[in-house]
């Protein structure tokens, strides 16, 4: 199926700003969905807020634009009520991991069979550039001019702590390597996260004086480094791309499932 | 493999805004950016298809066309 038949072209072109990241997140995992030959009526797509949840509009899924942080609470109903559907879940950072902090911790937790996509462009875009808990410390937002105090969360670590099965990062830039890496997170049995890091041009990258789209892309290629790959032995201080947790874990659907066969099986005797 | 084949390639300006992305991530210089700012295939003949600028088109713009079964 080409890949514009996943789209709902009617609400094109986006509202995203000149080289936003979020697009080619979205182009992706258009690709990824492409490629598993998944039919549209499977997946369903559940986003909360911020430029990241517009995504969910763009794709012709079953889709639900629900409230600020609260997206895996949602998807987590869905999945539970609907076991078969695959439940896509797209975040920025803030609504990840601030807004909705503890619901992600304990998706993770709980190991449900959400795929969950944290578009990590560490700001606020749609509200005008705020930093979040992902900006780190020593950048410039609307709300720091004179830069954050704050450090940031290591979205990989917390992730593999609070327990999540699949946990991968890439960038925006290594558009192949994250369109493997949706396609695993999508196709594995579990909670997958996959951080994607994303270029903000118009707030981040302006503030910080990172320049255009394209500058800042290639900010991603020379400041990362593939997992286990020479370059990062040499300079721990890049920020490491690959996947670093696929395992096995008793996912929570089908715990559930054989809750309900055991409460079936006493009502019956 | 036998080398792919461009047949064409697409670009559906009333998505395209202008981002440059493609223009400057082109491993061979094929597109550039018009007097609208938009992106145009100025070197076709130079194109890999290696899908690079589709792939990351965060407009979802350019679409890479290329021949199909042609063993030459």
């Amino acid at each position: 199926m080409p890949v514009k038949d996943y789209l709902r072209e009617r609400f094109f072109p986006h509202m995203w700003c000149p080289g936003c990241g979020h697009g080619t997140i979205l182009n992706a995992l258009i690709h990824a969905v492409e490629g598993l030959r998944l039919n549209k009526n499977e997946i369903v797509m559940v986003s909360g807020i911020g430029c990241s949840a517009r995504i969910s509009g763009y794709v012709d899924f079953h889709s639900l634009h629900t409230i600020h942080g609260r997206a895996l609470a949602f998807a987590t109903g869905v999945k539970l009520s609907k076991p078969n559907l695959k439940v896509i879940v797209p975040m920025g950072d803030g609504d990840a991991l601030a807004i909705g902090g503890n619901h992600f911790i304990h998706a993770a937790r709980r190991n449900i069979d959400i795929t969950a996509i944290v578009m990590n462009n560490r700001i606020y875009g749609m509200t005008g550039g705020q930093f979040s808990p992902l900006s780190g410390p020593g950048v410039k937002a609307t709300t720091a001019p004179y830069t954050t105090i704050d450090s940031s969360f290591d979205v990989v670590q917390l992730a593999k702590a609070a327990g999540a099965s699949f946990v991968a990062r890439s960038t925006a830039f290594h558009v192949k390597e994250a369109t493997e890496m949706l396609t695993k997170a999508i196709t594995h049995k579990g909670f997958s996260v996959v951080e994607i890091l994303s270029q903000c041009p118009t707030h981040f990258g302006r503030k910080n004086k990172e320049g255009d789209a394209v500058n800042m892309l290639n900010l991603y290629k020379d400041n990362t480094a593939k997992l286990g790959s020479k370059a990062l032995e040499e300079k721990p201080h890049l920020i490491p791309r690959g996947i670093f947790v696929d395992s096995e874990r008793p996912e929570y659907c089908e715990e559930y499932d054989k809750i309900i066969a055991a409460a079936m099986k006493e009502k019956a005797s | 493999m036998a080398r792919q084949k461009l047949k064409a390639i697409v670009i559906n300006r009333d998505w395209c805004k202008g981002c440059g992305i493609c223009v400057h991530l082109c491993p061979k210089k094929v597109l550039e950016l018009d007097a609208k700012d938009k992106a145009v295939a100025v070197r076709p003949e130079d194109c890999i298809c290696c899908r690079m600028c589709e792939l990351r088109c965060p407009d979802l713009t350019i679409e890479i066309q290329i021949e199909e079964g042609d063993n030459e």
